[in-house]
């Protein structure tokens, strides 16, 4: 048997943290792990974030991010033990041997030089090819990859292609020096699943082409699934399980892994609508100011007391503009909202405190969206102040009831928001939201940001508050097992137009028009070869194209 | 129009108009100051009637407003008007003392500003190790020195006791190139010592603030070494900050070195204006500043047109 190209015995990670109104001091991140990838072959690496798998992929470069330092163990890379070596071999190793794909392309090219300097400059600084080789190599890599106008869109500047066309720009970039391994660090994460799609296979035929081995790592097993031989599913820096793909994802023994591969697991009922809707918009379309054209065309959407409508579509469908023009951020150029029999003002200037309590929004980054200086419980408190005057002891109980009620003890009432994990986080906003007894809350992409796990926690406990204080949804989303778990309502959303609108039954139920079968079946799904099959059955292209 | 072509039109059309607005300043300006010309130009035993006559002879009874556009429209043509006191066309007075300000300035420029930068660059590279806290050590001291602390103590070693250059920079048209050099070596040096701290903190911080940035770890990933990780990745993308502080410190060299002049009895711009700010000579000091106006206003239209095209958002449009 040959020899593993990587090769990674007992690796300890540390770090050092800095945890507020305490010393800094050092930290284990990673305890252990051991694994070995033959050449040619694809290891996923999956866990949750925080369970060390992308520091772990940077080991094999012999990088530490921020503060990261590898405290123990080995990591040979084609014979080498890389932790031995000098700085002077890392870097020959780095960008020549071993290269790195990230999540973000967006973030990790650079603004002020043209995607072709970039895609090369690896390969001509590690004397593989000569300028005007890796130039004609990055080529025909941007046309396998299935770029544009591959013989000049090296030309552009990172900002002028588009988000799935720059994923593949680094995936060329990565492979360019020809590479023995590649670390893939979720380099679909940041995409809209029908352009995720796309991107995936590109990088699965160059994997197959170049006969390079890669790391792949992610979040979401369904997706790994589809392009790894390997799998090691990861938690808190500790191997839980590692084995063969197909063993992972049919035959899964623990206990944890089984939880990954069954998520989602919420069984909603549709309701049927009432009479009166609580919010309409009617004939709205709304345009930027400054932009000569529509971002929404004449959308009319119903949402029902108690109820959850969902708003799905890719990045740019204009579903996120929808939830601006119903705060009164963006007064619509034609059409109006109707809100508990009422019309409101376009301009959230002019609505009345009623109004504005009555329609409360959680957003996407619960991180950004609480003052870090504040605890949990002025944070709560706020809206109970503002919209109902409540002081002092009354005010501390009503606290603790919403705490109660997100399932979040007494203990965090004077806890700080970077003392909380995300889930928790997103909670606290829940509260907030609650606090001033809303009659429709906006929740924006709120589970997007979050593990699987702890999204699908979130999920359960909105449709539980649900049940508790009759609060209607709008939940807008990219995200059509969220769209499936929680919705009574769908609104498909395409170039800012109402592409399919009904009941959730009637809105997933074929037959389809293009779109919405090409989002539907662009949703990764557990099984092998799921990939492959779906590609060959599309009709239409993604909008991200 | 390309969109750049419309914003470069912009800057240069609000910078024209700038210019004009402190022109209609500095004359008002002058116009509110203490004192009468004609007072200090035939002293205080003057007879009612001479000073009278004089204010006639000099235009100073005329209405502010007519006065104003009879001086813009001669500076616009190159006639900055007669000095009071000494009757020489101050264009050409000028003329020569401003060419001399200049080459100073150049100078010193010309071995400040690379040198700040690389500096910058050198302490980013070894960031909080010995080179860094030196190099800002250092700079730093000097820029809190008082200048001409710095000029006579450079003076006292350098000219006295080692005597390798001239305490005095004296320099004329007969001097070369070489001559001239050699002999305003110490207040090159001293200018440079001034405003390098500034320049090079400035460098420092904004290459730091991008090397946080995802795209420097793809660099350090590509196995380069750290200096190139600085100077193709990061250095680009801080052009726009680094920029405005080197024109900043250019302004300075021009308009803000009547001390060194001082100090090494450097006939330029800076002593001609304070010698007759003092003799209320107020054409001359019109004509100074609308002169070191138009620098400062000119230079930093260079920066922003300098940030402008290095920004590849607006360069290369979608």
């Amino acid at each position: 048997m040959s020899e593993p190209l990587l090769k990674v015995r007992d690796l300890k990670i540390g770090a050092t943290v800095y945890p507020p109104g305490e010393k800094p001091h050092d930290i284990e991140i990673v305890h252990g792990v051991s694994f070995d990838l033959m050449p040619g072959k694809v290891l996923g690496l999956i866990g949750e974030s925080g369970a060390g798998k992308s520091t772990i992929g940077l080991s094999s470069m012999a990088y530490g991010r921020g503060g990261v330092k590898i405290t123990g163990g080995e990591v040979w890379v084609n014979g080498r033990d890389i932790l031995q070596s000098k700085l002077s071999d890392i870097r020959k190793l780095r960008g020549g041997e071993v290269t790195y794909v990230s999540q973000s392309a967006a973030a990790s090219f650079n603004p002020a030089k043209p995607i072709m300097e970039q895609v090369v400059e690896a390969a001509v600084e590690q004397g593989k090819f000569s300028r005007k080789n890796a130039e004609a190599r990055a080529r025909a890599l941007f046309d396998k990859l299935g770029l544009p106008d591959p013989d000049n869109i090296g030309e552009r500047y990172p900002h002028q292609v588009s988000g799935g066309q720059l994923q593949r720009c680094m995936t060329a970039l990565a492979l360019c020096p020809e590479p023995d391994l590649v670390v893939f660090d979720e380099p679909t994460t940041a995409l809209d699943v029908t352009t995720q799609i796309d991107v995936l296979m590109a990088i699965k035929e160059a994997i197959r082409d170049t006969g390079v081995a890669a790391l792949y790592i992610t979040h979401d097993l369904a997706v790994v699934a589809q392009v790894s031989d390997d799998i090691m599913v990861l938690r808190q820096g500790e191997t839980v399980e590692y084995g063969p793909v197909n063993q992972i994802i049919n035959e899964p023994q623990e206990e944890y892994t089984q939880a990954l591969v069954s998520v989602r697991s919420i069984d909603h009922e549709e309701k049927a609508p009432t009479e009166e809707p609580v919010l309409s918009a009617r004939n709205v379309t709304a345009r930027y100011s400054g932009t000569k054209f529509d971002v929404l065309h004449n959308v009319n959407v119903d949402l029902y007391p108690g109820q959850t409508l969902a708003v799905v579509g890719e990045s740019g469908s204009g579903k996120s503009t929808l939830a601006r023009v119903i705060t009164g951020l963006l007064p619509p150029r034609e059409g109006d909202i109707q809100f508990a029999g009422r019309t409101l003002s376009p301009d959230f200037k002019n609505r009345t405190r009623e109004d504005l309590r009555e329609l409360q929004m959680i957003y996407q980054m619960a991180d950004v969206a609480m003052n870090p200086r504040q605890t949990v419980g002025t944070i709560i408190g706020r809206p109970l102040e503002f919209y109902f005057g409540l002081r002092g002891a009354e005010k501390r109980k009503r606290i603790q009831e919403l705490l109660d009620e997100i399932e979040l003890g007494d203990g965090f009432i004077d806890r700080y928001p970077a003392e909380l994990s995300g889930g928790q986080k997103q909670r606290v906003c829940i509260a907030r939201a609650l606090a001033a007894k809303p009659k429709v809350i906006i929740c924006d992409e709120v589970t997007s940001a979050l593990d699987p796990l702890v999204a699908d926690g979130i999920l359960k406990l909105l449709l539980n508050l649900q049940k508790i204080e009759d609060v209607a949804y709008l939940f807008i989303t990219h995200d059509l097992a969220t769209v499936k778990a929680i919705s009574d309502n769908i609104a498909v959303m395409y170039k800012g137009k109402v592409q399919r609108y009904g009941g959730k039954t009637e809105v997933l139920s074929p037959p389809f028009d293009d779109y919405t079968d090409l989002l539907l079946s662009s949703v990764p799904e557990m099984k092998l070869g799921w990939l492959e099959e779906v590609i060959a059955n599309r009709k239409m292209e993604s909008a991200g194209n | 129009m390309h969109p750049v072509l419309k914003l470069l039109t912009q800057r240069i059309a609000l910078s024209l108009i700038l210019l004009l607005m402190i022109s209609v300043l500095i004359f008002a300006g002058t116009m509110i100051l203490p004192g009468d010309v004609a007072q200090s130009i035939l002293g205080q035993s003057a007879t009612p009637e001479a000073l009278e006559n004089l204010r006639a002879e000099l235009g100073l009874n005329d209405p502010p407003v007519t006065r104003y556009f009879q001086w813009f429209f001669g500076a616009l043509q190159g006639d900055l008007g007669t000095a009071l006191t000494s009757g020489q066309d101050i264009t050409s007075a000028i003329g020569s003392r401003l060419s001399n300000t200049l080459f100073l300035a150049f100078w010193a420029a010309l071995i400040a500003v690379p040198l700040a930068i690389f500096l910058g660059l050198l302490s980013v590279r070894y960031k909080d190790r010995w080179p860094d806290k030196l190099i800002s050590g250092v700079t730093l001291a000097s820029i809190s020195i008082p200048e001409f602390l710095i000029g006579y103590v450079l003076m006292y070693l350098v000219a006295v006791k080692l005597r390798w250059f001239p305490s005095v920079a004296m320099i004329n048209d007969s001097m070369n190139l070489w001559q001239k050099l050699n002999s305003i070596a110490l207040p090159v040096a001293v200018l440079t010592l001034v405003v390098l701290a500034h320049m090079m903190r400035m460098t420092r911080a904004a290459i730091l603030n991008v090397m946080q940035s995802a795209y420097i770890e793809t660099a350090e990933l590509k196995g380069l070494s750290t200096f190139k990780v600085i100077w193709r990745h990061a250095f680009p993308n801080s052009i726009a900050p680094i920029v405005n502080v080197v024109m900043l410190n250019l302004a300075y060299l021009v308009v803000g070195v009547v001390v060194i002049e001082v100090v090494f009895v450097y006939p330029g711009m800076g002593q001609y204006l304070v010698d007759h700010v003092s003799k209320r000579d107020v054409p001359v000091v019109q004509a100074c500043g609308l002169i070191f106006a138009a620098v400062y206003i000119g230079l930093n239209m260079v920066a922003d047109i300098v940030s402008i095209l290095s920004n590849p958002r607006l360069r290369h449009p979608k």
